[in-house]
């Protein structure tokens, strides 16, 4: 039963944490309709933002406030230089552009910080931990953590439900003629989605930094995890990789215990099932 | 998915001679009776991207390292590395390989990290019957079922790691125990031989705990070794993953009440990382950087002077790499054609490597010596000696000794 339950509390904390990787790229893939495969590289960034920042800084908080800004420039720019010439092209070209991206990305990484695995400092005001049972005790990092992305994901829905820029994002996804009739300019609300997706991307690898520790490759294990949730949770849905995370999160944690054996297939024999029954996901439209 | 870096093969090419042949210009009656003019080419096949990459750098830089030393010389010929890079990913190397052995036609195969691609490299190799050394790869049938008298390993067998750890962990007092490893074959094999010796000396293995390969999510196994109470935790991971668990391992608390054992590869090159979440780790390895020898000493010296960054246990494989087939050419006068001869010297080889004595088993693995180190403030300390002169079993060899 303790067991049962430590596990409910291990998988809803890793649901909370890929939904947030996983919600800038439902965002872009949604909205501007981009199969974006360096959506990891931007996860690795972050972490390597993280890295680099804390050991000026100090403190990972501090990073996060400072990393969110680079990475929105940095997504700006991404954009502005190769995705903005993909939005008339198919997915097939999409997909080839991204994929370089990712080499480019990771050759970039293996220069500029090497490919020793690096640890980032968790803050001492949250290094503490609360004990479960007699022997296992549970970091207070990664409950912060599970905290931060709960705030981000109502924060999301928030702006995407009741404001200005949520309305025009959401007219942008549906109908992209009308909403430049009406005199918006859909190029810079594009580059503004895009810019956001590859902020949270980064926010995710910052904050998950100290408990994930830095190292190459970090980006493509979230890449995949991130499309099972998009699909699962249907396309563009920030509600819908919300609840698709939280049932990867607790289908991984207990398949581990109680499937040992099947425990790497899972999670996507769960994506399986789920398109079965609702083809377009979850939350999403058919 | 990981990078993909294309190697355009003479692009790698490195003549190495430059400051060697000055050296050798220098020394007017160097060997006349074998100068040959052709040097002689070792071929490389490495990681020299993705997640290990890393691991082949240190290897290549001291195996680049001995010649420079040597003159830019081995047995009077001259020496010229090939190399490429084996990106770590199996279903390529048939290709590589062969781009080594009938494309640039190498004296001598070098390779790898990796024991996928060093499986598949090595059934080329066996068929070629070219002289081959494996520098790092563990997979047990290497120097097991699929030994050849033309393939030698300088570094470790999985299983030979896990038996040694066993053994120095029943010395520990330790009686129940709960491995933890990637699914995959150098995780089934490294605990597999941890659980032979092990269960041979009076031990209990109440559980074998596994995630998928690279999964780096610990927190569920985590809360079962702590409902499982056991003595101690055999673990067998490596590089960013195996940084993970060390810290994962610490946050949870368990490293205060049940003690984290492993192969060396869990701490080797992320001892400053952990930090003081490593601190009580203790591994057993065939090798540990404060060794007290004079081999020790000199190799990591120069090591450090030539490339500012401390030696490991890889650039000490990559080191007895190089000793093993300098050995084998002097005995052969630099002549790579008389194969018998030089595997014959190369199989009879004894040396005194920064690892301590190194010779080979009949099925050309290393018998060495395995050390417990433990993780102290972010260096791995020795403890102690805990086997000397070990050999893997090399079960199903059938290379006459």
């Amino acid at each position: 039963m303790e067991l049962i339950l430590i596990q409910v509390l291990n998988g809803l904390q890793y649901g909370l944490l890929i939904f947030l990787a996983a919600s800038g790229l439902t965002l872009v893939f949604g909205i501007m309709g981009i199969i974006n495969l360096s959506h990891g590289s931007f996860y690795m960034l972050g972490a390597y933002l993280a890295l680099t920042l804390t050991s000026i800084v100090g403190d990972i908080f501090i990073a996060l406030a400072l990393g969110i800004p680079l990475a929105f420039a940095f997504g700006a720019a991404v954009e502005w230089l190769f995705i903005r010439h993909l939005y008339a092209r198919d997915h097939l070209q999409q997909v080839l552009l991204t994929f370089g991206l990712i080499l480019i990305f990771n050759e970039l990484q293996r220069i500029l910080w090497g490919t020793r695995p690096h640890s980032v400092p968790i803050p001492p005001y949250l290094s503490g931990s609360v004990r479960l049972s007699d022997v296992l005790s549970y970091p207070v990092y990664r409950i912060a953590v599970a905290a931060i992305c709960v705030l981000l994901a109502l924060a999301m829905m928030f702006v995407i439900q009741k404001t200005r820029v949520g309305r025009m994002i959401r007219a942008g996804e549906s109908n992209r003629e009308m909403v430049e009739a009406l005199g918006i300019d859909s190029r810079l609300l594009f580059r503004f989605v895009f810019a956001a997706g590859v902020s949270l991307a980064a926010a995710a690898g910052i904050i998950a930094a100290p408990i994930e520790s830095v190292y190459p490759g970090i980006g493509e294990r979230v890449l995949i995890i991130s499309f099972v949730v998009v699909v699962i949770g249907g396309i563009g849905s920030i509600k819908g990789a919300f609840v698709g995370a939280l049932l990867i999160g607790l289908a991984d944690a207990f398949g581990k215990v109680f499937l040992p054996e099947f425990a790497s297939v899972v999670v996507y024999a769960l994506m399986a099932a789920v398109l079965v029954a609702r083809p377009g996901g979850l939350f999403g439209r058919v | 998915m990981t990078s993909h870096s294309q190697t355009g093969l003479s692009r790698r090419r490195l003549v190495q001679l430059a400051a060697g042949a000055g050296v050798a210009g220098m020394l007017p009656l160097a060997r006349p009776a074998i100068a040959q003019a052709k040097p002689i080419k070792v071929g490389l096949l490495l990681p020299y991207s993705g997640t290990y990459a890393q691991l082949g750098e240190a290897i290549t830089r001291a195996m680049e390292l001995y010649v420079k030393q040597n003159g830019g010389a081995v047995a009077g010929r001259a020496v010229t590395f090939v190399k490429l890079d084996d990106e770590s990913e199996p279903p390529k190397a048939p290709e590589l390989t062969t781009k080594l052995v009938q494309g640039e036609k190498v004296d001598v195969l070098v390779g790898t990290v990796h024991s996928g691609v060093a499986m598949a490299m090595s059934k080329i190799a066996r068929e070629d019957g070219l002289p081959t050394l494996i520098p790092n790869a563990g997979a047990d049938q290497l120097t097991r079922s699929l030994c050849a008298k033309n393939i030698f390993r300088t570094s470790f067998g999985n299983g030979q790691v896990g038996l040694a750890t066993g053994r120095s962990m029943l010395e520990a007092g330790i009686k129940k125990a709960v491995s933890f490893t990637w699914k995959y074959a150098a995780g089934d094999e490294s605990v597999g031989g941890f659980r032979e010796s092990f269960v041979a000396g009076g031990g209990q293995v109440v559980k074998d705990i596994t995630v998928p390969f690279p999964s780096v999510e610990f927190q569920s196994a985590l809360a079962e070794i702590a409902s499982l109470k056991p003595d101690a935790v055999y673990s067998f991971f490596a590089g960013g993953g195996a940084l993970k668990f060390i810290k994962d391992y610490a946050a949870a608390g368990l490293n205060k009440s049940i003690p984290l054992w492993g192969a060396g590869f869990l701490t080797d090159g992320v001892e400053q990382a952990a930090g003081s979440a490593g601190d009580g780790v203790k591994t057993v390895l065939h090798y540990a950087d404060d060794l007290d020898n004079p081999e020790n000493k000199a190799f990591r010296a120069a090591f450090e002077a030539a490339y500012k960054t401390p030696a490991d246990v890889y650039a000490v494989q990559g080191w007895d790499t190089m000793q093993l087939l300098a050995l084998g050419l002097n005995a052969v006068g630099g002549d790579v054609a008389k194969r018998d001869a030089l595997f014959g010297a190369m199989s009879k080889a004894s040396f005194k490597s920064p690892r301590g004595p190194f010779r080979l088993s009949a099925a050309n693995n290393p018998i060495q010596n395995f050390y417990l180190r433990e993780l102290k403030g972010g260096k791995n300390v020795l403890v102690k000696t805990v086997a000397t002169d070990f050999a893997d079993p090399g079960t199903g060899c059938r290379l006459a000794s």
